[in-house]
């Protein structure tokens, strides 16, 4: 029934009974918050209004108030719009494809990763959204009848995929989600003391009990719902790489990008859900769950697509020099060794030299310096989206036209307050809702917990 | 058994969930029928010792599937090909077919989307969850570390459930 080999390293620590990941798991719920709680929130907060007055700003004045100009027309907002969205995408990757590879480990990081999903496609979303300039006709993207008799909007354009393929998955993750989240809801409100407390989540369990056909359909829910999502993930970065690889600017027309963008976007996603889980395994004391080894694993996938990136970048130099083309080798030119160059470089510091320390494993095992590594991780996606973006667009075919772009106060004020947004829904939801998914951990307490493993013995007698 | 007749029923609780897997067993080799069984995680292996029948809820996320593809297939043959056909981009515009390519990212976002949500809709239709709805879990402990089965009353079904591990029997 429960049978594991007795090589793996346990994944629960501790002397863990069920009732004791009950308790660890509404812990945070039910106790007040730490200090170091109320400090990050005012600091993510102060962030987020900060962010709300600039957008406030750019709609009521227009997006003349960002640092575009005629020749860099895509600038930070669409940087930071995909390295959201590739954030996003390690979630979905922790929750759907390790579930797909009955990988046990992610157990314990799926319900933050995907939470972590959900809140940064909100964060990637508001960009094209105040790009658009005046939002309030941002359903002229749908394809609704409309007064202009047969103006429809354009399937054959990449642009168009994307509305169709971030709004997919922004409600897919959401119900994938949620169906996870309602046995959990279930456990806080039947421990529930507090009447308003004991309201709140049965509204949020939908009045689960967990009856064994309930159980029967959730697992084949999942189970499903997994399986959409894994090639949802990977088309959504490559709908956004096509917004690129479609057009015929130099340095974004290459085949190369989808899988480039793919590989970049569960990069930098790992650093992310890194970053994250060390705050809260360390602030909600989770050692016992989210243990080194789980650490470990991450660093490994950080360090592989880490590498599958540096290859994608030095195919494209490759390609650049083989395709003969002039303007294609000068675009690339430019990017290294051009007004720009402190970017690539510091995207390859970051995205292809920086992962490589993971090979040793004093390293990769080291806490403070795998949260030193996803820092820099994602400060280095965000540089090969910048440039990416901005050097190709920067020097044109017409030297006349060539231009630099600074952002404004603006451009920055609107990107802090993502971060604060992001970190605002993440901080309210690390206090409200069971940030491991308890009742799926509980599945494999007996294969994989500490004590279960020296204790039990094969028959299943304990 | 004029208990049947009564509807009373048996409410039993386990600690373990090995030890409820192994009473359902003996319980239904005893020919009693089980009316629920409540716990906090799936326990391997349970709906077949049951006897539950496969759940269908995949077949019918594929019909949504087909039904999403369906949808998408329509509205960019009539979009883009029916009712004003454009050259973009020199794209064919002229059948839908030749067009195809080009609304594959559509075609597949769709699929997902209705395969996605209408299959999740359903989950919560049949399984009677809805925001606000009544625990349907008579014990609030199995959601933590403990396992109920529920069955009407027989005769000597107290004795098999002592025997099988049951912690606490009640009738209501």
């Amino acid at each position: 029934m429960h049978y594991e080999s007795n090589v793996r390293e346990p994944l629960i620590l501790g002397d863990k009974s069920y009732t004791d990941i009950t308790n660890d798991v509404a812990r945070p719920i039910e106790t007040k918050a730490p200090r170091l709680w109320w400090m990050a929130f005012s600091i993510a907060l102060t962030m987020m209004l900060w962010g709300f007055g600039c957008i406030a700003y750019t709609i009521g004045t227009g997006i003349g108030v960002w640092g575009l100009n005629k020749t860099v027309g895509w600038a930070w907002d669409i940087t930071n719009f995909v390295w959201w969205v590739g954030i996003g995408h390690a979630g979905t990757l922790i929750s759907a494809v390790l579930l797909l590879f009955r990988q046990k480990w992610r157990m314990a990081i799926n319900r933050s990763a995907e939470a972590m999903t959900i809140f940064s496609v909100i964060q990637a979303g508001l960009f094209p959204l105040i790009h658009m300039g005046r939002v309030w006709l941002a359903y002229w993207v749908l394809p609704i009848p409309n007064t202009y008799g047969s103006l429809w909007v354009n399937f054959n354009s990449p642009l168009l995929w994307d509305v169709f393929a971030i709004s997919t998955y922004l409600t897919v993750s959401t119900v994938f989600w949620y169906t996870g989240l309602i046995p959990d809801f279930a456990m806080i409100r039947d421990r529930a003391i507090n009447p308003l407390q004991k309201y709140i989540y049965k509204i949020l369990s939908f009045g689960w009990g967990g009856k064994a056909k309930a159980w029967q359909r959730f697992e084949e829910v999942s189970l499903v719902l997994a399986g959409l999502a894994t090639p949802l993930v990977l088309s959504v970065h490559t709908i956004v790489s096509m917004d690129f690889a479609t057009s015929v600017i130099p340095g974004w027309h290459t085949t190369i990008f989808p899988p480039y963008f793919v590989a970049g976007a569960i990069f930098s996603g790992f650093a992310m859900v890194q970053t994250l889980l060390l705050i809260v395994r360390k602030i909600f004391k989770m050692e016992d769950y989210i243990t080194i080894q789980h650490i470990e694993m991450m660093n490994i996938v950080i360090m592989v697509t880490g590498s599958i990136v540096g290859v994608a970048y030095i195919t494209e130099l490759f390609i650049a020099w083989y395709s003969g083309v002039e303007y294609e080798q000068y675009a690339f030119l430019n990017r290294a060794t051009g007004p720009y160059w402190w970017a690539y470089w510091s995207m390859m510091t970051c995205n292809v030299f920086s992962p490589q320390f993971m090979w040793i494993k004093k390293l990769r095992t080291n806490l403070i310096f795998t949260f030193l590594i996803s820092i820099v991780v994602n400060i280095g996606m965000w540089f090969e989206r910048f440039v990416i973006i901005v050097t190709s667009l920067h020097r044109d075919y017409l030297p006349s036209s060539w231009a630099m772009f600074s952002p404004t106060f603006v451009d920055i004020g609107i990107f802090l307050g993502t971060i604060g947004f992001f970190f605002v829904l993440f901080l309210l939801y690390a206090r409200t809702f069971p940030v491991i998914a308890q009742a799926e951990l509980k599945t494999i307490l007996k294969s994989s917990g500490e004590s279960q493993k020296q204790h039990h013995d094969p028959n299943g007698k304990h | 058994m004029a208990n049947i007749d009564n509807k009373n029923l048996v409410r039993a609780i386990f600690t373990d969930d090995d030890t409820v897997l192994s009473a359902v067993k003996i319980l239904r080799e005893k020919g009693m029928k089980i009316k629920e069984v409540y716990s906090p995680f799936p326990i391997h292996g349970l709906d077949k010792a049951m006897g539950l029948k496969e759940t269908r809820i995949a077949m019918a996320s594929f019909m949504y599937g087909l039904f999403g593809l369906a949808v998408a297939i329509t509205l960019t043959a009539y979009t883009m090909n029916f009712d004003w056909p454009q050259n973009i981009g020199g794209k064919p515009s002229m059948t839908w077919g030749a067009n195809m390519p080009a609304f594959v990212p559509i075609l597949f976002e769709l699929t997902v989307f209705f395969a996605a949500h209408l299959m999740v809709w359903t989950f919560m239709v049949i399984n009677k969850l809805y925001p606000g709805a009544e625990p349907q879990n008579p014990d609030p402990r199995t959601t933590d570390d403990h396992f109920m089965i529920e069955l009407y009353s027989s005769k000597g079904l107290v004795d098999v459930l002592k025997e099988s591990g049951a912690k606490e029997i009640s009738e209501v």
